[in-house]
């Protein structure tokens, strides 16, 4: 059966899983996962790519204690009880609370009555604070959500397709607002994406998954600065991407 | 008001200062009760009988009535059971409905209860509840109560199907409470179905409660009624139903309307 226990503050992200199935409707079982295995280095950013309906999201539904049915072993990072601070691929906020009132609901115990107007002012929140999420683009609802998961300071940050259905300069606008904020505050990053291009101008490694039933093909690092990532750059980078995984997307 | 976009510059929100009051549809509901005020004069004008008073005799009854302190009496014993029953009936109508809404195991065993109890005709009930009880408060609340509790359990078990798990999902992420999930995650999404609950529930409950008081109870609207139904008296059987109706009136604009306007302002803020 699965575990899931934190390790010491220091610890990378270790996500061992032997198998995960569903049931399918008209009776047996279907496998997702099999023998899936990769760590995420502490305070690496690192994003999951791999086809359509490989298992992605369900990867990390059981990396966020979602789904305890599995087989295998997950080693979250962070001392005690480790804060992961999650973006689903739709911002999920409370329709009935306010922009604030969605942040500070998430905030620990330890973190109540925390002083946000950095965050809000970084991310181009300060004055919707009291806006309700129904009020908001999708773009704003986007960087509320960032917002919230930033907030709770956390060891791990999970993004499941964070920029998706956006118009690709407001995307392109929170990618680097993201990049920012993260770069201020270090921390271990796991991203799920299906744009390459995405993963490559945020990514320190790639790991690309194999059709269902899923696991690791391979792992590819990026030592290019982010900096240094201009379009040319990040066009090099993609043709070997290509190069080394021709079939795999 | 329309959605803001990441391009537009965002003016800070000053909550609006709340604007004039619109009299128009307090004028218009007005009118409404003076055309039927009228048609009921002219009414009992073509066709005088004692079964059929005009509607100045039955406010000479509730003024009279009132200045004796019977009017007020007598409804405060009745809206104390109103309210007693309908608290009793939203609490364990809500418990059980949620149970069985995220229970569905626990749920189809129940069903047959709930389905039962649903139709059971609620003048069975009180009978039973006064032989097996007694003459006496406890079985007159008791009894109002159990009728309306299987239509607050259906209309809540629907709600809490409908909770979007999204949200305890992200409760959960986020590791919410149990008060603060409740508080903030579930009651929110189940407030429309508590909503249609309480609303035909407050309706239903006092009418059950009138015949509660005429079947066994000596004090009362109902009770009331009975008695100037025996004396065929009725302008005051008229003028304790105004009175009553007027003060459930009063409760919806003064309490229910207002309670309704705070907890869905996000609703309208955002369309």
């Amino acid at each position: 059966m699965n575990t899931l226990r934190p390790v010491g503050a220091d610890a990378r992200l270790e996500i061992e899983i032997r198998r995960k199935s569903f049931e399918a409707s008209r009776g047996g079982s279907i496998d997702v996962l099999h023998d899936l295995d990769f760590a995420v280095e502490q305070n690496e950013f690192a994003c999951l790519v791999g086809p359509s309906g490989c298992g992605k999201t369900t990867t990390l539904r059981l990396l966020l204690g979602l789904d305890h049915d599995f087989e295998g072993r997950i080693k979250l990072p962070g001392a005690g009880e480790p804060r992961i601070g999650m973006v689903f691929q739709e911002p999920i906020l409370l329709p009935w609370r306010t922009v604030e009132e969605n942040v500070r609901l998430a905030l620990p115990k330890a973190l109540q009555g925390k002083n946000l107007d950095h965050l809000f002012d970084a991310l181009g929140l300060g004055k919707l604070r009291a806006f309700y999420p129904g009020e908001l683009s999708l773009g704003l609802a986007r960087r509320a959500a960032l917002a919230r998961a930033l907030a709770i300071e956390p060891d791990l940050l999970v993004l499941d397709e964070p920029f998706v259905s956006l118009d690709e300069a407001t995307a392109q606008q929170l990618r680097h607002l993201l990049l920012q904020i993260w770069s201020e505050h270090p921390t271990t990053v796991l991203m799920v994406t299906h744009n390459v291009q995405e993963a490559i101008m945020l990514a320190d490694r790639i790991f690309v998954l194999s059709p269902r039933p899923s696991h690791v093909v391979g792992s590819f690092l990026i030592r290019v600065p982010r900096q240094s990532r201009n379009p040319q750059v990040r066009s090099d980078i993609l043709r070997s991407f290509h190069e080394r995984f021709p079939t795999q997307l | 008001m329309g959605s803001l976009s990441l391009g537009t510059s965002s003016q800070g929100r000053t909550e609006k200062a709340v604007p004039g009051r619109n009299w128009g549809p307090l004028l218009t509901i007005a009118a409404s009760i003076v055309v039927l005020a009228v048609a009921w004069q002219l009414a009992a004008a073509l066709w005088p009988s004692r079964a059929f008073p005009p509607p100045l005799d039955v406010l000479r009854v509730m003024v009279r009535e009132t200045a004796k302190g019977e009017i007020p009496y007598h409804l405060g014993i009745t809206l104390c059971r109103v309210a007693a029953s309908f608290l009793l009936a939203i609490v364990i109508g809500s418990a059980i409905g949620i149970f069985l809404g995220s229970h569905p195991r626990a749920d189809r065993f129940l069903d047959p209860w709930v389905i039962l109890s649903l139709n059971v005709p609620a003048l069975v009930v009180i009978v039973l509840a006064y032989i097996w009880f007694g003459l006496n408060e406890v079985a007159a609340i008791g009894a109002v109560a159990f009728n309306k509790i299987p239509n607050v359990i259906v209309t809540m078990r629907e709600g809490t199907r409908a909770l979007d798990l999204r949200y305890t999902d992200m409760a959960r992420v986020y590791k919410f409470g149990p008060f603060a999930r409740l508080r903030h995650v579930v009651l929110p999404q189940l407030q429309p179905y508590l909503a249609a609950a309480s609303r035909s529930g407050i309706s239903l409950i006092w009418k059950i409660v009138l015949v509660v008081e005429l079947l066994g109870r000596s004090n009362g609207v109902g009770f009331q009624i009975n008695l100037y139904f025996q004396l065929f008296d009725v302008a005051s059987i008229l003028a304790y139903t105004l009175a009553f109706v007027c003060v459930m009136l009063l409760i919806e604009i003064l309490l229910v309307q207002p309670l309704e306007h705070a907890s869905t302002r996000w609703r309208r803020r955002a369309t």
